[in-house]
């Protein structure tokens, strides 16, 4: 067994809540330069080049890219061989969160009570998804969601034998209805499987897929290719001001399913996508 | 991000000023503007219908749909841009009737506040949803003037300077949102 303090690791999360609100990852700037490039409308264009001077500007002054720095979702995958000392992963978790939120100046944007909202100061609680892996380390991700784009998600409970056809036409549908409000160009991610709620999961970490790495199958490609391309013909465009470039990517996981259904879940991020690993 | 004409605004707005205006015009905003957002909106409402007071006089005011993140020291304020207007849509259209006379936020709103735009002479103005370091290089002054127990969400006025922004609801009907996807749409 290895003794891994929960000290440790609230400090780890602390710095990549900081690191995921200020540093815009090198793989999203890289996509939108290429956008840039590829937009046809002049006001999307200049839409594109802001968020990329507004990146330079967030790194080089220490600011958040967006003032939503969101509710912190932590994917936590801990090894068989890890014993934690001094409290539980979930106390660890929340009280990094605090200490990263309060320390890196980022906005506190949770309320303790869906309806009585009364903001909790510290932007806690996370929250957490937890995986056993093999091995004696723990691995970590903060994604802080904003609410804009966290407000356009889409469950769809679609017919089994409804194939591909009807799995396109969902995406493109939720992506269309979304329109200007989670801030455009967007990344998209899929869930196709499981239950409800894993669908919903595994749409959220397939956004956290590095841009133009491949999907898990060559199928599962096909057709993230083919929803990009029915989407960025919905002319929604940068800022949804208009223009060619609606989403920057289509993420697709799958998992196995019942027999009587096909659940799909579309969550989408904004060009801040923002996410931070370490591994203890 | 930058529109078709670029024209320099400043606070209070005035009605040929806002008549002059048309969706895709750029604006380099100056002078005074307050934020409030979700909850303050629903104060704000709820202090119109009692007669209580309001934060700020609504005649002739632009309120920015944002709450900002702490500022960083020796600076004005952190990151501020804007967040997603439809939710304010409901509140919208009572401001406007009120004397309230631009709104900037991010994406499409209803039917109703469009109307209310052109009915009373309001616009609506676009900023660059998540440009909020870049946003917060034209506001050189702020302070929370209501609400504080919001935290983010509290009424703060700023003096800005140039923000740069594009009209997205005009008195004439115009709609960036609709007018920009029909345009590229394949």
């Amino acid at each position: 067994m290895r003794l891994l303090h929960v000290d440790d690791i609230s400090l780890t999360i602390a710095e990549l809540c900081y690191r995921a609100a200020v540093c815009l990852p090198e793989d999203m700037r890289h996509a939108l330069k290429i956008a840039e490039d590829a937009e046809e409308s002049p006001v999307g264009k200049s839409v594109l080049r802001s968020l990329l001077e507004n990146a330079d500007i967030a790194l080089a002054e220490g600011l958040p890219i967006c003032q939503d720095t969101g509710m912190a979702v932590v994917f936590a995958d801990i090894g068989v061989e890890v014993l934690l000392e001094g409290g539980t992963l979930e106390q660890a978790v929340n009280r990094g969160i605090a200490r990263g939120y309060k320390e890196g100046r980022l906005r506190k944007s949770v309320v303790a009570h869906p309806l009585e909202r009364h903001n909790t100061g510290d932007n806690t609680p996370a929250v957490l998804h937890l995986r056993q892996i093999e091995g004696d380390r723990l691995r970590l991700a903060v994604a802080p969601k904003g609410f804009g784009s966290e407000n356009m998600t889409r469950l769809f409970m679609l017919n089994p034998t409804a194939g591909e056809e009807a799995v396109v036409e969902a995406a493109v549908h939720a992506v269309d209805e979304a329109g200007a409000n989670p801030c455009p160009p967007v990344v998209v991610g899929i869930g196709l499987g499981g239950t409800a709620e894993l669908a919903l999961e595994i749409s959220k970490r397939a956004l956290l897929r590095p841009l133009a790495t491949p999907a898990a199958s060559v199928a599962a490609g096909n057709l993230e290719k083919r929803i990009l391309e029915r989407i960025n013909d919905l002319g929604i465009g940068p800022a949804g001001l208009g223009g060619r470039i609606t989403a920057l990517a289509v993420h697709l996981e799958e998992y196995p399913t019942h027999i009587a259904g096909l659940p799909m879940a579309v969550s989408i991020s904004c060009h801040a996508l923002r996410h931070a690993e370490a591994v203890l | 991000m930058s529109g078709e004409r670029v024209i320099k605004l400043k606070t209070p707005l005035i009605p040929q000023a806002i008549a002059d205006l048309h969706v895709g015009d750029t604006v380099l905003l100056s002078g005074i503007i307050h934020t409030a957002r979700d909850a303050a909106h629903k104060r704000m409402l709820e202090a119109l219908e009692t007669g209580a007071m309001l934060p700020f006089p609504l005649r002739g005011e632009i309120i920015y749909y944002a709450g900002p993140s702490p500022a960083p020291p020796g600076r004005p304020i952190g990151s501020i841009g804007p967040t997603t207007s439809y939710r304010m849509d409901r509140f919208a259209p009572r401001l406007i009737e009120a004397g309230l006379r631009g709104m900037i936020g991010k994406g499409e709103r209803s039917l109703e506040v469009a109307e209310a735009c052109q009915r009373f002479g309001a616009v609506y103005l676009a900023a660059a949803g998540g440009a909020a370091a870049l946003l917060a290089r034209s506001v050189t002054s702020a302070g929370v003037v209501a609400y504080e127990d919001l935290g983010t969400e509290a009424v703060r006025r700023l003096e800005i300077e140039d923000m740069p922004l594009i009209v997205a609801l005009d008195i004439h009907g115009g709609d960036i949102y609709r007018q920009g996807r029909e345009r590229y749409r394949r």
